[in-house]
């Protein structure tokens, strides 16, 4: 099953080796991984997806917890939660087909941040499948390029993942 | 106080109480070492390698229960340290390595000597900093044996750069009293209701077993372990790292399990209905085959390091806690319990485990006219009073010496359990001899083994660290060459040594005594001279059967139901299977 893993981590040199480290000497497989500075520029947050049956999924957040830096961790896949990944996608346009991806950029609200004679950059945030869904439905010969993100989340409700 | 970074490194040492520093000078520390030079308290033990300075102290930290110090160079310096780190890892051994680092102004170009020494040891140390600043350096080493020591304890690096020791930069220096880590914080009491849940298994368990481990002896709850076994009446084993925890002749040990554990211990866990599992980890060499372990048990399992916890094999009631506190409370449960374990139930159960014990399964040829390795141990433990203790490297003859050198008490066997380290004996033992130099230390070897740190002799004559070397001499590297009997249809593929040197020149040449013991009528008396020359060190070179096995075994792929034995039960013991 797909594992949504929230990180707090100290801001520090080698933290995120640390992390990265410990999959690949345990065999576990990261599918995603985001990492930036939180309010407080002390922590990093760190969002990881990952896949592995129960048990393994049982060890991958206790290794994660024995890591020294590591200063508290959740498994959003565990709690109701809001995902969103950003997807940045750059796409060729003719005269013919410029209407119809603005209109398919529109549907799923997607808004278009560069524009040149030939083509669009379109920037687009929702649940993965939704980014999927999208690059699903344009013509893959217009792809030029994309870029993801990767998930990042939160759980829902008042509660929330801090000190 | 004003101090530059190297006099704050060894002031720190000192405000840690530590004695012994094991080191090898080199480019990236000569500020530290010229700090160490202007004083007495901590006494640095120059060894001969970089690999043995994390081998001694891992050993000192073994015997003694307090954190082993390493001060090792950049580069190659540090490599060689790093066999050692992590084998004190595998072993969660409280260790301290601080290693020189070129200056930070030339970190990542390729200098001389550089190499990433923190990236190097990332996945073999329980933490491991770098140190940027000089105004760090005393709240990094607190940090330092604070993780070391707490929780799980285990080995962390400390990298320091050439500048940042710099004699010329002088900082005001405060030792920290105490320190607090927001993202570090080890568990201690056990969760009562667990504990509740696993005395009522305990109370209505018709066939019990305790399997304890290293964590026992780190935890230093072996007093606990005992009266808690007694109070039950039920049978222990121990692992390899648990040895002592238990005294090995009390009759509730039934011998250590695994791989080359006793046939008792390994049936007694097969047909246990509960297992009280306590500071072990399901090692691979304890369980065997994973799908048939205990097939009929429940298992509790207390431990310190939640990752421990159902790693390899499902428990049933984790309790996550220090041993030492979690065996108390369990204890005072006990007392307040009015029911206690069927009598009728154990002894059925303590009758069944006799029968497998009559068979005697570590029985050797007693008659032939080779020296058995086996009985070289009997003889050792016979003539230290079964009082010493015992380093020992990795192979046949680290198997013999657990089996045949019953430990009563905790600290007393000191051997690489996890990595399996060969070369680890002889620093070891010097390591142990620094630690309790009035004690009887032995290091148990091999010809192979021993070859690895040969080096460390000049080591032990430079600071008269009188140990005795037993090399269990078979011109084999015997554990090598019993898997390839039973698995290779005896093509001994590279197992054996053309040329093995004159120990007892190689002894002499260093510096120390050397005897050959070729009969067995000889070890004892050799033995006995040996342990009598109390300011030596002597090297007995024991040419041993060359075709001697380790037995019982387990098979890998097997599991504890399938050992083979030296002899069907009820067969004579000379008539050898293999």
């Amino acid at each position: 099953m797909r594992h949504i893993i929230s990180i707090l981590i100290e801001n520090e040199a080698g933290a995120l080796s640390r992390v990265a480290g410990l999959f690949s000497a345990r065999g576990y497989n990261i599918e995603s991984l985001t990492v930036a500075p939180t309010e407080d520029p002390s922590l990093s947050r760190m969002t990881l997806v990952t896949r592995g049956t129960d048990d393994i999924i049982e060890q991958i957040t206790k290794q994660l917890n024995k890591l020294i830096d590591i200063v508290k961790l959740i498994d959003l896949a565990e709690t109701t939660h809001v995902e969103r990944e950003l997807m940045l996608v750059k796409v060729k346009t003719c005269k013919e087909s410029r209407e119809e991806i603005k209109r398919l950029a529109d549907i799923f609200r997607g808004k278009i941040i560069d524009v040149t004679n030939n083509s669009y950059v379109i920037e687009m945030t929702g649940p993965s499948d939704k980014l999927d869904a999208f690059v699903a439905a344009l013509d893959e010969n217009n792809i030029i390029e994309t870029v993801r993100s990767g998930p990042t989340g939160l759980s829902r409700g008042e509660k929330g993942l801090h000190l | 106080m004003e101090l530059s970074g190297g006099q704050i490194v060894v002031q720190c040492l000192k405000d840690e109480g530590v004695e012994y520093l094991f080191g090898y000078p080199g480019g990236a520390v000569l500020h530290l070492y010229d700090a160490i030079f202007h004083q007495e308290e901590v006494k640095h033990i120059l060894v001969r390698h970089e690999q043995a300075a994390t081998h001694a102290a891992d050993a000192y930290a073994r015997a003694t229960g307090k954190p082993g110090v390493v001060l090792v160079t950049s580069g190659p310096g540090a490599t060689n340290a790093v066999t050692g780190i992590a084998t004190a890892y595998m072993d969660s051994i409280p260790m301290i390595v601080i290693s020189g680092q070129v200056p930070t102004a030339v970190i990542g170009s390729d200098a001389f000597q550089e190499v990433d020494m923190v990236g190097i040891t990332r996945p073999c140390v329980k933490h491991n900093f770098l140190v940027k600043d000089v105004n760090d350096i005393a709240e990094t080493m607190k940090k330092a044996f604070y993780v070391a020591t707490t929780g799980r304890p285990g080995p962390v690096v400390i990298d320091i750069p050439k500048d940042i020791t710099d004699p010329n930069i002088l900082v005001p220096y405060k030792y920290p009293k105490k320190i607090k880590m927001r993202s570090y914080s080890p568990a201690t009491k056990g969760h009562p209701r667990q504990i509740k849940k696993a005395i009522d298994l305990l109370l209505n368990a018709k066939r019990p077993v305790i399997y304890s481990g290293g964590g026992v002896v780190l935890g230093e709850a072996s007093e606990e372990l005992r009266e808690l076994t007694r109070s039950l009446n039920f049978p222990i084993t121990q692992t390899l790292m648990g040895l002592g925890a238990y005294p090995a002749s009390d009759k509730q040990f039934i011998g250590m399990l695994g791989m080359h554990g006793t046939y008792e211990s390994n049936l007694t866990m097969h047909e246990s209905d509960v297992i009280l599992a306590i500071g072990v980890r399901f090692d691979d060499r304890v369980t065997g085959k994973l799908a048939e372990f205990c097939p009929h048990a429940t298992i509790i399992h207390i431990d310190i390091d939640p990752a421990s916890i159902s790693k390899t094999v499902k428990v049933d009631v984790p309790i996550v806690g220090d041993v030492k506190i979690v065996l108390k409370q369990m204890l005072e449960l006990l007392k307040e319990q009015k029911k206690k374990p069927s009598k009728n139930a154990l002894e059925a159960w303590w009758s069944r485990i006799d029968q497998w014990r009559s068979i005697n399964c570590l029985e050797f040829d007693r008659d032939s006219e080779l020296i058995k390795p086996q009985a070289v141990i009997e003889q050792l433990h016979e003539v230290t009073k079964g009082d010493a203790f015992i380093t020992s490297d990795v192979g046949q003859h680290q198997m013999f010496a657990a089996q045949f050198y019953p430990f009563d008490k905790p600290r007393r066997w000191i051997n690489s359990g996890g990595l399996g380290t060969m070369g680890f004996g002889l620093p070891a033992a010097i390591g142990v001899k620094l630690a309790h130099p009035e004690a009887d230390v032995a290091c148990v070897t091999g010809e192979a083994s021993i070859q690895m740190c040969i080096q460390e002799l000049s080591t032990a004559l430079q600071y008269n660290t009188a140990i005795k070397i037993i090399n269990l001499n078979n011109r084999y590297m015997g554990m090598v060459r019993q898997w390839q009997e039973f698995s290779y249809e005896s093509r001994y593929s590279q197992s054996y040594m053309d040329t093995i040197p004159d120990f007892v020149k190689l002894a002499e040449a260093y510096g120390h005594v050397g005897i050959r013991v070729e009969k067995p009528e000889d070890v004892k008396p050799a033995l006995e001279k040996a342990f009598a020359m109390k300011d030596r060190t002597v090297f007995l070179d024991i040419l041993t059967d060359r075709t001697e096995n380790v037995y019982p075994m387990i098979e890998s792929g097997k599991g504890h139901q399938e050992m083979t034995l030296r002899v069907a039960p009820g067969t004579p013991i000379n008539r050898e299977l293999a």
